[in-house]
């Protein structure tokens, strides 16, 4: 019996979901008395079998083929269904990342076999052989979902930062599979790409000063950038806002805009929709200001403001001015 | 040129979401309806590329009947036609789903002609199964990628722009074609008051569709463990300033 971690990475540089799923593949070989392989794709990914031993991976498979110089879907999705047919592993899993998704997806659909996505836990029972039961995240995580697969290989992805990253390290073998790419799954590999430009971003900012409905317009915006700027930090948004033109998506927060994790998320005139709560609940303080106060977003914040954003807002700006002297 | 879309009805909960007694289903008694935002921007992309490219836009659904409301919606934006897969419960799973999606789009192309664009949401806002267009896609015998952030059609060629943690990220599919479309694409339009009453009077085809059960079957729904809340008011109004400030500074965010 084998479990298979797909090895996500980006031209040759693993991404920080795969240290999770190494660790998680490691887990459950473990509970199931299985052996634990990693699959990496495309022949720039080969110097990571250093890393991946690290993990105690006892194979490391190396998907080859001339054509895998970067991502594309259908390439990769191809080179997973070759490896499974070839290793017939009980168990493969992969990050809980657009990529991670997409490429069991790819795969799951070329060896028509279910596939369960973002993966919150797994069957402490599970010996291998019977369904796997699982909970996975719906709703963009305002919901959990118990389900089974059912069939004789399992692909699953397992949900951003449930898994941390735990070294237990072994002496690797490497196992190369030469895959074998037809055409059509290679006209789905990136053409062409702008790197992005370092910086903060609302992902990763320590402080996101954020406004729903409540603030009127695109201009009425001006006192929370100038907050977030006394704060170091960036303006976030609900939904109500991009629909409204007010602000770009790019700054929406939520289910369907950007998941966040920062120091403290200020939400101004923002009702706390399951939509958009699921997108800020990982923030490690939340204050509210709402001049409703039984907002769901207020009785759920560690800390609130009942009021007008319009005039708490800039009030909060002077006081920080004040105390700085500026 | 004509361009698919598929769409699904899911129930819009507001600020928590309910489950049924027998943990089967999101309780949708006092519930709206309506689709995943990236779908509803995958038919506002389907309209635009119309507009400038000329042909038709068709929404298709596999649904309770009801889901016909999804599809009115989408016609009162700009799409042409509405093809409804009717079956008895809320929702099929993801290879059934897929199965029925592609028969019925088969049997739509023997009729129409081939869709030169297929479009589907990144993923949809009920189930979040990440699946369901990409084997729609492969059943079907084409390209897909997920996750569009732009998409245009120029001579035969669906260029695709999505961003990844690297950057930004090109492209480029011949069609016939599939693509899954993320919100902030584009900002879907309002229905206008024709499309209104092109809503009220277009008729919506039925479509019969088979598929066996696949291999993920739900057993229960559960509400994550909610955060402890014990709001603390700091006060009210701009006298509020001050104990904000205070609090800033004990959480170290401002110095
Ligand atoms: C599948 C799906 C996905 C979704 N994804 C997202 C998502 O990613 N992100 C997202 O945000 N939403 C998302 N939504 C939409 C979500 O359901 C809500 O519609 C949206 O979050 C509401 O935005 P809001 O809180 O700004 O507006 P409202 O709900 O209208 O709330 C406005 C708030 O402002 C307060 N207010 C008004 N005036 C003032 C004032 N002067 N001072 C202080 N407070 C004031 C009011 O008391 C109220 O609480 C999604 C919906 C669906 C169905
Ligand atoms: N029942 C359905 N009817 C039509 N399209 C669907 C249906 N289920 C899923 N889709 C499409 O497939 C995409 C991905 O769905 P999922 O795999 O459930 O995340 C959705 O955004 C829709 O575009």
């Amino acid at each position: 019996m084998t479990v298979l971690a797909i090895v996500e990475h980006d031209r040759g540089t693993i991404t920080p979901a795969s240290f999770g799923v190494l660790t998680a593949a490691r887990n459950l070989a473990k509970q199931m008395g299985a052996k634990f392989e990693a699959l990496t794709i495309g022949a720039n990914a080969d110097a990571l079998s250093e890393v991946i031993s690290k993990y105690g991976a006892t194979t490391i498979h190396q998907a080859h083929n001339s054509a895998l110089l970067d991502f594309g879907p259908d390439a990769w999705g191809e080179s997973i269904a070759q490896v499974v047919r070839k290793i017939t592993p009980q168990l493969v899993i992969s990050s809980g990342t657009e990529r991670g998704h997409e490429i069991i997806a790819q795969a799951a659909a070329r060896l028509d076999l279910p596939a369960a996505m973002n993966c919150l836990e797994f069957d402490k029972n599970f010996t291998g052989t019977e369904p796997l039961k699982v909970v996975r995240a719906r709703w963009g995580g305002s919901l959990m979902e118990e389900s089974q697969i059912d069939a004789p290989i399992k692909l699953v992805t397992l949900a951003n930062h449930i898994v941390e990253g735990v070294e237990d390290p072994t002496n690797s073998q490497i196992a190369v599979i030469e895959v074998e790419l037809d055409d059509s799954v290679k006209q789905t590999f990136v053409q062409d790409r702008v790197e992005r430009v370092a910086g903060v971003t609302l992902a990763t900012s320590p402080v996101v000063v954020s406004g729903g409905r409540g603030v009127g317009s695109a201009e009425a915006f001006a006192p929370l950038e100038e907050l977030a700027g006394l704060l170091n930090g960036v303006v976030g948004c609900s939904r109500a806002v991009t629909n409204n033109g007010w602000r770009n998506h790019t700054d929406q927060v939520g289910q369907t805009g950007t998941r966040i994790a920062p120091d403290i998320y200020i939400a101004c005139g923002i009702s706390g929709a399951i939509q958009h709560w699921v997108g800020a609940m990982a923030s490690k303080n939340i204050l509210a200001i709402n001049i409703d106060p039984q907002a769901n977003i207020v009785t759920k914040a560690g800390y609130a403001v009942i009021g007008d954003l319009h005039v708490v807002v800039p009030a909060i700006s002077a006081e920080i001015r004040r105390r700085k002297n500026l | 040129m004509n361009i698919l879309v598929c769409v699904k009805r899911v129930p819009a909960p507001g600020a928590r979401i309910n489950i049924t007694p027998d943990a089967q289903q999101v309780d949708t008694a006092f519930l709206g309806f309506t689709v995943s935002p990236h779908e509803e921007c995958a038919v506002e992309q389907a309209v635009q590329l119309i507009e400038k490219h000329g042909g038709d836009v068709t929404v298709l659904t596999l649904g309770p009947v009801e889901a016909e409301e999804q599809l009115r919606t989408a016609v009162s934006t700009g799409v042409a036609k509405a093809v409804l897969v009717p079956i008895d419960t809320q929702d099929w799973d993801p290879q059934r789903t897929a199965h029925a999606l592609a028969s019925v789009i088969a049997e739509l192309e023997v009729a129409n002609g081939k869709y030169d664009l297929i479009l589907f949401g990144n993923e949809s806002a009920d189930s979040c199964g990440y699946q369901v267009g990409i084997r729609t896609a492969l059943k079907l015998g084409r390209p897909i990628v997920n996750g569009a952030k732009g998409l245009e059609l120029e001579n035969g060629i669906a260029t695709v722009r999505r961003e990844s943690d690297a950057g930004v990220e090109i492209y480029k599919l011949k069609t016939p074609a599939c693509v899954g479309v993320k919100e902030g694409i584009n900002l879907p339009r309002y229905p206008t008051m024709k499309g209104r009453l092109a809503s009220k009077k277009v008729a919506i085809t039925q479509n019969a569709a088979t598929g066996n059960e696949g291999g993920l079957k739900l057993i229960t729904l559960r509400r994550p463990p909610e955060r402890a809340s014990n709001t603390k008011i700091l006060g009210t109004g701009p006298d509020a300033a001050s104990a904000v400030v205070d609090l800033l500074e004990e959480l170290g965010v401002f110095k």
